[in-house]
């Protein structure tokens, strides 16, 4: 069985990181353990959840469900990588003023992929919003302020 | 020093300028929406290994063998403990001191008494060898047939259930009540195993410094967490410090420290290093609690008028083979209608699973759905409105014990959430209503009830010389909004804006705070933080009103009162005085207080205490798939002083989903022949998501209660779930003429 | 995870050649090996990732059908204006699949090979008996816990539910996979699982799907998928009918129908029983709630999944009648 690690270079919000590891790493592990920007959640692992999204080339996608290896030469944003000069991005906000979360262990994942559902154009409609928020699970049951603040933040963003 | 205040001394929130009562957004919640709000798993400290356990795949046998070679040699594994070289423990697992002792699996022998318990773990330089290490010990069983239903083993009554309660109890005739009654419903309800499933899973991070032990893990209750440890490490608790900041919610299952976390503390002591244990999804469904299946059966006599002559309530549930918790569903028939006669009861098997423990509303979501669709059935049979017919058996005193409840708006509850909803416009026979769409609508209720329960807490209260605040307490944050809500008590004792107060929480080296369960926590922990802020201040005041020197010189204690940092005269507020000037006139560069939280003996002794709510829930069901949707849910509740009601609306919405799962979704789902749970995952145990969740409303009724305790809270978290699973399942009757009596209600249950 | 080496390919042939060795496989979007290999059903040495490769995410449509690369991503495609326009079946039944995150990983050719959810089969330390995973070991789901099971095409092997909802589309469109130069349609794709229920794919060792090309019809135009589920969204199938109808210039007469079932058979379940009972029928909604009972024919339940006979004829009604009505 092999038990080489291999170089692997990733792109995480605008920063370079070089790392050696073996090919199983996820990219949620990568982060995680290695490199420790740990806003990015793990509640599942098999991708049944949604705590561990992030951008990936700006889309949102499973860090759970990715190897490390695979995002090489891609751009990844976190959760981390929001924020601008401290200054929260309108999802972010939206979140924090619309009390959007509870105990806030969905939340960073719920953010990542508010920020691509409005992006992605499917924040329409309350019903929208609900549909194409339905990959991420929340325990504490945030749902209706989760939509209400993505419904503020894709107002926010258009204007 | 210590200082309780009377109940007639006006509580600080009275007066103008309080931050208690105000909407304020999470003072957590800046951490929590960029990422940096570091959960137990979140950490790294130097020279970490990774820890994963190796689970059971049986139901119940010993362990033949482990192939511990093979694990070892995968690169990166360091060591693999098993009960041979597990380091010894100062306490037997399996003693039970007290009924709050739960017994631990930590790898004591051999045996296997239920699915996904711990048989081995594995400690890596990475988390990738340790759970491919675990993989490899490919363990071989000798098996014994498991015994999973209700039906599988005999019953017998319990010595108590929930924390302590009588099985059985009565009130009245009961069989004299059905038989004077004209009409007479019985029905039997089931409910599944239910696992919390927090989105956190369990974690701890351990190192030790000899005898000293430093955690990071979540819990709900610091100080018995490291109780627990204390006694079975042989150390003395303040040996050990427990960081708790943000729990990635609880729901009961983070109330008692558990194996697995211990186990993260063993292998730290194994190896000499600082270890990780984090569960993996599938390994949640066992050594972490749940909640225990039950089989409800009520009887129900009515008089020509809708009165209840009877109420028998009797639940048949299930523990495990090793411990007792056994849920108490009939309970919830204790509180809520008026009946000459109430019988509760309980039976109970002994089951191959994980013990079952707390979970948000234990026992009373059980018993609410069952006894709130046999009110439906009771009001139905006796032909009348569901609302109406609780109104007729409203409960003036409570029913089982005839005290009078220090507090009880349930009549404006229902009058606000009936007319917020358009009940009144709802017909008495099932299946009359459709939408444009073709679907079959139906509107059902629930009346929710949860006790106001107090434990017991600390906080320590300081006042310094810059005239800020700083209070202290070891309170624990899931989600409820502690962080927030003691910071508003807290500012509001001091009587400081909050912008003056630093208050630390989630700690165990504060004072104890108690546990956040049974939806007590505020009030209890609350009082502590005013009860400390009563005595910092009047040690202020002793300073101030004792010194010549200063504007308040003379007015006494009771004469002063504290706002914005300054000390007023209550009889003329022009002579005041900043918190600065008279620590720096006293020369003191801080002064502290402390403060206690704990239930009235007298109030207790004389008062029923409860908070109350109404729920009612339109669904929506496909005619020809069974297919149903919540659509609408309009609650509200009464629940004494609210403390900030932007966080008090969350927990509502988040207890009413809760039932909605409850109704709809929650169920783990047993093999039989083997006795495992076939959809321990996240995609297959269904919550609900985002999309299942529809327009929720939860109103606040407005109610002061003199005598829960001086700040007058009730409690919010678990009300919720209450009532609204009920509703749910009478408003898929009323929409189909099916009546539930099995939960979830499934595709289907309705294919007819 | 067991380790294993890692490739990236750098172009189809490469990626053939290295996927061709033992212990090898491909990886694309990686929302069912990665998961696999978690639980230990997939126990790869080697893995090729051709997610890196360029060209094959294209997706073109014109009049004579659409040709979509292989690794097109789900959620791409389930937006693209001209699939939802032409094949509003497929993209229905892309964007309720899984949830958005996993629709922008997945891949069109990935989601081909998807694997059954089957609990039995995914859980291979607890239930080592599983003719899919392990030929001849048994099959543990038969008198077990049964409600997501299959009805039709099962066999005494297996009887494990296909899960998916794209290729249930493809299969009522006529949809032919391209597997390089070699083109297979999407019915014979996947296999029944008869005797050797291992064997899913119609694929050989070295082959790579490359794209899957869709016949532009006027059935496929008008066309939907309806999806039956316990939960709303972020869940498979109870029931699911992809359907597709074309009218004579009447606008009543049924002259071409497609039907195809999902959640209820060991495979994408091509009904050409009510297709056939149909065709050449003016639409009453009598006439087609009782050819949708053929939907069902020669189903076989195991207990707990028996509501699926009932259930998947009415959805195949009610997606027949909801065409209709759009007419």
């Amino acid at each position: 069985m092999t038990k080489t690690t291999i170089p692997i270079h990733l792109d995480i919000n605008g920063q370079h990181h070089e790392l050696q590891l073996e090919p199983r790493v996820t990219l949620l592990d990568a982060l995680r353990d290695r490199l420790a920007p740990t806003g990015t959640k793990k509640g599942c692992d098999h991708g049944q959840c949604g705590a561990c999204t992030v951008h990936v080339d700006g889309e949102r996608v499973l860090a759970c469900l990715t190897l490390a290896a695979q995002a090489q030469g891609r751009a990844i944003t976190t959760i981390e990588g929001l924020a601008r000069e401290g200054e929260l991005h309108p999802v972010q906000a939206a979140f924090l003023e619309q009390d959007a979360f509870q105990c806030g262990y969905c939340t960073s994942g719920q953010i990542m992929s508010a920020v691509a559902c409005i992006r992605e154009g499917h924040a329409g409609s309350d019903d929208e919003i609900r549909e194409y928020m339905a990959g991420n699970l929340c325990r504490c049951g945030a749902y209706p302020h989760i939509v209400a603040a993505v419904r503020q933040a894709a107002l926010e963003v258009a204007s | 020093m210590t200082l309780e205040l009377s109940l007639n001394q006006q509580p600080a929130h009275a007066r103008q300028g309080s931050s208690i009562g105000q909407p304020l957004t999470r003072r957590d919640g800046f951490l929590k929406v960029t990422g940096a709000a570091r959960y137990a798993a979140d950490n790294h400290p130097p020279g970490m290994l990774h820890a994963v356990l190796a689970v059971s795949s049986i139901t119940r046998g010993r362990v033949a063998s482990l192939d511990i070679e093979a694990a070892k040699a995968h690169a990166g594994v360091v060591e693999v403990m098993t009960p041979r070289n597990r380091p010894a423990l100062a306490a037997d697992p399996d003693a039970k001191d007290h009924p709050f002792m739960f017994r631990l699996d930590l790898l004591q022998n051999d045996q296997v008494r239920y699915p996904n318990q711990t048989i081995a773990v594995v400690i890596a330089e990475t988390l990738e060898a340790a759970t491919e290490g675990a993989a490899l010990l490919s363990p071989r069983y000798e098996a014994l047939p498991a015994r999973v239903g209700l039906d599988d083993a005999e019953s017998f009554v319990p010595r108590g259930v929930g924390v302590g309660g009588p099985a059985v109890q009565h009130k009245g005739d009961i069989e004299a009540g059905l038989k004077s009654a004209r009409t007479r419903i019985e029905a039997t309800y089931e409910t599944p195993a239910q696992y919390h499933n927090a989105m956190e899973p369990h974690a701890i991070v351990a190192a030790w410094d000899g005898d000293r032990l430093s955690i990071d893990t979540p819990s709900q209750g610091l100080a018995m967490a490291q109780g627990r440890i204390a006694g079975l490490f042989g150390i003395a608790p303040q040996n050990i410090h427990i960081r708790s900041p943000f729990l990635g919610g609880g729901f009961g299952s983070k109330g008692m420290i558990s194996g697995p976390q211990v186990l993260g503390i063993l292998a730290a002591r194994l190896v000499g290093r600082p270890v990780k244990l984090v569960l993996r999804r599938e390994q949640m469904y066992g050594p972490v609690g749940h909640r225990a299946p039950t089989r409800q059966t009520l009887r129900m006599g009515m008089d020509g008028e809708g009165r209840l002559t009877a109420i028998h309530h009797h639940a048949k549930t299930a523990s495990s083979t090793f411990d007792d918790f056994f849920e108490p569903a009939a309970d919830a028939s204790h509180t809520l209608y008026a009946s000459p006669a109430i019988t509760t009861s309980h039976e109970a098997v002994r089951l191959d699973t994980g013990t079952p423990l707390f979970m948000r509303a234990p026992g009373e979501a059980t018993g609410s759905i069952a006894l709130e669709s046999a009110i439906d059935e009771a009001a139905h049979a006796c032909g009348m409105d569901p609302l109406e017919f609780r109104l007729r058996n409203h409960a003036e005193v409570e029913p089982m014990t005839g005290k009078p409840f220090s507090s009880k708006a349930l009549r404006e509850c229902y009058s606000q959430a009936a007319k917020a909803f358009g009940w009144a416009s709802r017909p008495l026979q099932p299946r009359l209503m459709r939408d444009a769409d073709g679907f079959l609508t139906g509107w059902g209720m629930g009346t929710a009830t949860f006790p106001a329960i107090m434990f017991q807490a600390e906080a320590r209260a300081v006042l310094k010389a810059d005239g800020s605040g700083l209070m202290e307490t070891g309170a624990q944050d899931m989600g409820q909004g502690a962080w927030t809500a003691f910071a508003q008590i807290a500012a509001d004792g001091l009587g400081l804006d909050i912008e003056q107060v630093d208050f630390r929480a989630g700690s165990s080296d504060l004072p104890n705070a108690g546990i956040a369960g049974g939806s007590g926590h505020t009030a209890t922990a609350g009082m502590a933080i005013h009860n400390a802020g009563a005595a910092v201040i009047a040690r202020l005041a002793d300073l101030a009103t004792g010194n010549e020197a200063s504007p308040l010189f003379g007015a006494g204690n009771e004469g002063v009162l504290a706002r914005g940092g300054r000390l007023y005269r209550r009889d003329d507020e022009s002579r005041s005085e900043s918190y600065a000037e008279i620590l720096a006139r006293a020369g003191l560069t801080e002064i502290e207080g402390h403060g206690k939280g704990a239930p009235d003996p007298a109030s207790q002794e004389t008062y029923a205490k409860h908070a109350h709510g109404a729920v009612f829930a339109e669904v929506k069901v496909d005619p020809d798939f069974g297919q149903i949707r919540v659509t609408r849910l309009v609650g509200a509740f009464a629940a004494g002083r609210v403390i900030n009601p932007r966080l008090v609306r969350s927990q509502y919405y988040g207890g009413m989903i809760w039932g909605v799962s409850f109704a709809l979704h929650e169920e783990a789902i047993t093999d039989r022949r083997s006795g495992r749970i076939q959809n321990a995952n996240l995609a297959e145990y269904h919550v609900p998501v985002n999309a299942d969740v529809p327009s929720v409303e939860a109103l606040l009724v407005h109610e002061d209660d003199p005598y829960v305790n001086a700040l007058g809270i009730k409690g919010v978290g678990e009300i919720g779930i209450t009532g609204t699973a009920g509703a749910v399942a009478n408003a898929v009757w009323h929409a189909t003429g099916v009546r539930p009596r099995r939960f979830p209600i499934r595709i289907e249950d309705l294919l007819v | 995870m067991r380790d294993f080496s890692y490739l990236r390919a750098t172009s189809v042939d490469a990626a053939r050649e290295a996927a061709a060795l033992p212990g090898a496989m491909l990886l694309a979007g990686g929302t069912t090996l990665i998961d696999l290999a978690k639980c230990g059903v997939t126990e790869p040495d080697t893995l090729v990732d051709i997610t890196h490769l360029t060209g094959l995410d294209r997706i073109e449509v014109n009049e004579r059908g659409a040709t979509i690369g292989a690794l097109a991503r789900m959620g791409h495609v389930a937006d693209h204006a001209d699939i939802k326009s032409r094949f509003p079946a497929v993209s229905e039944a892309l964007w309720q699949a899984a949830s958005a995150q996993i629709r922008n990983m997945a891949t069109m050719g990935g989601n081909l090979m998807q694997r059954t959810r089957c609990p039995y089969f995914r859980d291979p330390s607890n239930f080592p008996a599983c003719n899919k995973r392990q030929p001849g070991s048994g099959c543990s789901a038969i008198g077990g816990v049964t409600r997501g099971h299959a009805v039709l095409g099962t066999s005494e092997a297996c009887i494990a539910m296909y899960p998916g909802d794209l290729a249930v589309a493809l299969v009522a469109f006529d949809a032919v996979v391209h597997l390089g130069e070699r083109r297979v349609s999407v019915d014979d794709f996947f296999l029944l699982p008869g005797t050797t229920p291992d064997r899913e794919h119609a694929i050989e060792l070295g082959e790579m799907i490359t794209a899957i090309e869709i016949p532009g019809t006027a059935a496929a135009r008008r066309s939907t998928y309806l999806k039956i589920r316990d939960r709303q969204s972020y869940e498979f199938a109870a029931a699911s009918a992809a359907v597709g109808i074309e009218f004579e210039a009447d606008g009543r007469t049924i002259r071409d129908l497609r039907v195809a079932l999902g959640g209820v058979a060991t495979k994408p379940w091509r009904a050409r029983a009510v297709e056939d009972a149909l065709k050449g029928k003016v639409l009453e909604p009598e006439t087609v709630r009782a050819a949708s009972l053929l939907a069902v024919e020669g189903a076989v339940d195991h207990g707990a999944n028996h509501y699926k006979i009932e259930l998947a004829p009415r959805v195949v009604a009610r997606a027949i009648l909801k065409l209709g009505e759009t007419a």
